[in-house]
């Protein structure tokens, strides 16, 4: 039986001149004095030495190939401090905490950090790299233990140049009243690659929402690595979003590995509509019992566009529920992936899984690949998944005419109507209303 | 003026010949039935007349207050006037009866020159339509006909008429699957549109609707054409005959 997404890798696939890159970009760093997260980057690099870019030989990557991702420039972004941001992306009505990062790096001046409670770290890993390097190893350590063997070529890299990023940690038994959103904007006609770092921790009972937001402009071939990891504790509860609108010649890697524990909720919800090739790769432990998981997404692409949401829900011990609903609508000569497994592990009795994965292609050069995977090991559990893939309903289409909506406002309403479906899953209403508007302005602009 | 003429209508499906002549002539204030039994082409007629695809028009002409019908895209042909009641509409799951209609009402108000009607204006007109069809709020809210009885779908396409007021309304098979009372609510429906500025072309297999809308002229539709126009008795001479006098039997019906 194997937990990983993406088993260990050979290095013979991608051309020893994309990891020569690797190791020469990584001097450009600031050097980091702790000795643990010094070895922290040293161990990434030699690991992404020795694996290398996945390739599409790899059964994880089989849909998805990183081809051209070697031909970008792989230095970090040039200081992103007068970078000038005409506009910061908000899913919310009133201003609240929030982190801005330019090309990876933090920019204090955009960002808000005051009105937390009492005890709650949100702060950036730049910063907390300079004050206090002792405490964010110790919560590194303490993260990463709970994901043993969870190594990952893109993860690696991300730790070879581990240099910013942030850190949201929530103590036991406080609840955020606001949302904390992470801001991640690419600096326009940057040609470059960051890594930033994300790690939450939500102690026992403690409850937090997260926004991400990922976006650039057209133009620029940039690469945005994101490694995430993510603790829920005890009873905790954590509403995660993620809106990616990176620039369309930009890739966009995000890992997210999140561990849950007894009696947590954790509500995950990613929409994926920009970048050439995105894949959010997202994998969810659930160590405690009476766990409820949603991990859900959805995407809107065009072009020659990609959008990869790979997904593990891995059921570790009895009585938890994992529902998961990703839909997609895809036109032009896109292509979107969808790799949902589940694995229920012998102890995992009475689990409750549920999986649907939709794809509505608008053109007939458009298409889907979608590879549900259930592996269960224990006998008495309940796990349905389903997957379809489909044109918009010449029926549906004709009604609407001939009530007079002019065909392009009936696509619209039709495409709007599959993804909702999805969006529904958001629990934070201003989120969903956020995510749907920006979904919205994906088939304005598809549609002109 | 004539509302709607039909002249020499042929249609076929896939190569297959479904209308094979029809001449038809409907005046603002009247409401016309077709009869006809199963294959008819009753429906066929109701759909290019409404303009969905698949049908290749192989002659003939359709004039529709003066424009030449069959040149206009299917929302065009609603903006103009023209309403099909579905005989079976069709379900929207995620749009709301109240968005979808508001879509259409404003597309058609935008093509007269008049100005959109605001959330709450078309709140207040669509609540009043929908309490003269027995229909509540709820059903207002609902995604189109998803979860609607039989009966309620077929008032929620005469609440859709009553809100887009359209000159011509062609009712195909309305009385499919309804039982009585829901029959004579959505008949009641349809009899308050009816107006001197309005026409109507009730398509129907049976005469038991035509007791609830009693029709000015009735037409027998086989074989792809009018084989006969008469007054009203018309219709309960079919009803006692049969349509063996126009060579078919109504044995599968």
């Amino acid at each position: 039986m194997s937990g990983e997404l993406t088993p260990t890798h050979s290095p013979q696939g991608t051309g020893a001149s994309f990891i020569e890159q690797v190791k020469q970009a990584q001097p450009a760093l600031a050097p980091v004095a702790h000795p643990w997260l010094a070895c922290f980057r040293a161990e990434g690099m030699e690991r992404f030495a020795k694996a290398g870019l996945p390739t599409t030989r790899n059964e994880a990557w089989k849909f998805t190939s990183l081809r051209g991702l070697d031909k970008l420039t792989l230095s970090p972004a040039p200081d992103a401090k007068s970078v000038p941001v005409d506009a910061i992306p908000t899913a919310l009505e009133a201003p609240g905490p929030r982190l801005v990062f330019i090309g990876g790096q933090f920019r204090a001046d955009l960002s808000r950090t005051q009105g937390l409670p009492d005890g709650v770290l949100l702060d950036a890993l730049s910063a907390q790299m300079a004050t206090d390097p002792q405490g964010l190893a110790d919560r590194m350590e303490g993260l990463l233990a709970r994901f043993p063997g969870a190594d990952h070529p893109m993860r690696s890299l991300n730790a070879a140049f581990l240099a910013d990023g942030a850190l949201l940690h929530v103590p036991a038994g406080v609840k955020l009243a606001q949302p904390v959103e992470l801001v991640f904007l690419a600096p326009p006609g940057v040609a470059a690659a960051w890594h930033p770092r994300l790690l939450v921790l939500v102690e026992d009972g403690a409850e937090a929402t997260i926004v991400e937001h990922h976006a650039g402009q057209p133009g620029a071939a940039y690469l945005s690595n994101i490694a995430a990891d993510v603790a829920v504790g005890t009873g905790a509860r954590l509403h995660h979003y993620k809106i990616q609108r990176e620039g369309t010649d930009a890739f966009h890697i995000a890992t997210l590995n999140t561990h849950l524990a007894d009696a947590s909720t954790y509500d995950t919800f990613v929409l994926n509509l920009g970048a050439r090739l995105a894949r959010h790769e997202a994998r969810q432990v659930l160590g405690g019992e009476k766990i409820e998981a949603r991990v859900s997404g959805a995407y809107a692409i065009g072009g020659d566009q990609v959008s990869d949401i790979t997904t593990l829900i891995d059921h570790a011990k009895p009585n938890c529920t994992s529902r998961e609903v990703v839909k997609g609508v895809i036109d032009g000569k896109a292509r979107g992936v969808f790799q949902g497994k589940i694995i229920v592990r012998p102890d995992a009795q009475k689990t409750d899984g549920y999986q649907l994965n939709r794809a509505l292609l608008l053109s007939e050069t458009s298409e889907i690949n979608s590879k549900p995977e259930l592996e269960i090991y224990a006998d008495d559990v309940k796990c349905s998944h389903g997957a379809t893939a489909g044109e918009l309903d010449e029926d549906q289409m004709f009604y609407l005419r001939a009530r007079g909506v002019p065909r392009d406002v009936a696509r619209v309403m039709l495409i709007g109507a599959f993804l909702d479906e999805a969006m529904d899953e958001i629990i934070d209403e201003q989120v969903r209303a956020y995510f749907r508007a920006a979904a919205a302005a994906w088939m304005g602009t598809e549609r002109a | 003026m004539s509302l709607i003429e039909i002249k020499n209508l042929h249609a076929s499906v896939d190569g297959k010949a479904i209308l094979k002549g029809v001449d038809l002539t409907i005046n603002a204030g009247e409401v016309h039935a077709i009869m006809g039994p199963n294959g008819a082409g009753k429906s066929t007629l109701s759909y290019v007349l409404a303009g969905r695809e698949g049908y290749e028009i192989t002659e003939g002409s359709v004039t529709f207050d003066g424009q030449d019908l069959l040149a206009l895209e299917v929302e065009e042909r609603a903006a103009a006037g023209l309403f099909l009641a579905f005989q079976y509409p069709v379900e929207i799951p995620g749009v709301t009866n109240a968005t979808f209609l508001k879509e259409a009402l404003n597309a058609i108000r935008k093509t007269r020159g008049e100005s959109p009607l605001d959330a709450m204006q078309f709140l207040k007109l669509i609540r009043a339509k929908a309490k003269d069809l027995s229909m509540t709020d709820e059903m207002i809210k609902r995604a189109v006909n998803v979860g609607f009885s039989g009966g309620e779908k077929k008032r929620n396409e005469a609440l859709q008429m009553a809100v887009l007021q359209p000159k011509l309304a062609i009712l195909d098979e309305t009385d499919s699957g309804l039982d009585i009372d829901a029959l004579k609510i959505v008949a009641e429906g349809v009899n308050k549109l009816r107006s001197p500025e309005r026409g109507m072309l009730v398509i129907t297999h049976y005469q038991r609707l035509l007791d609830y809308i009693v029709p000015d002229v009735v037409h027998v539709l086989a074989n792809g054409r009018i084989q006969k126009t008469g007054g009203k008795e018309l219709a309960l001479e079919l009803e006692a005959k049969g349509y063996a006098e126009f060579g078919i039997s109504d044995a599968a019906a």
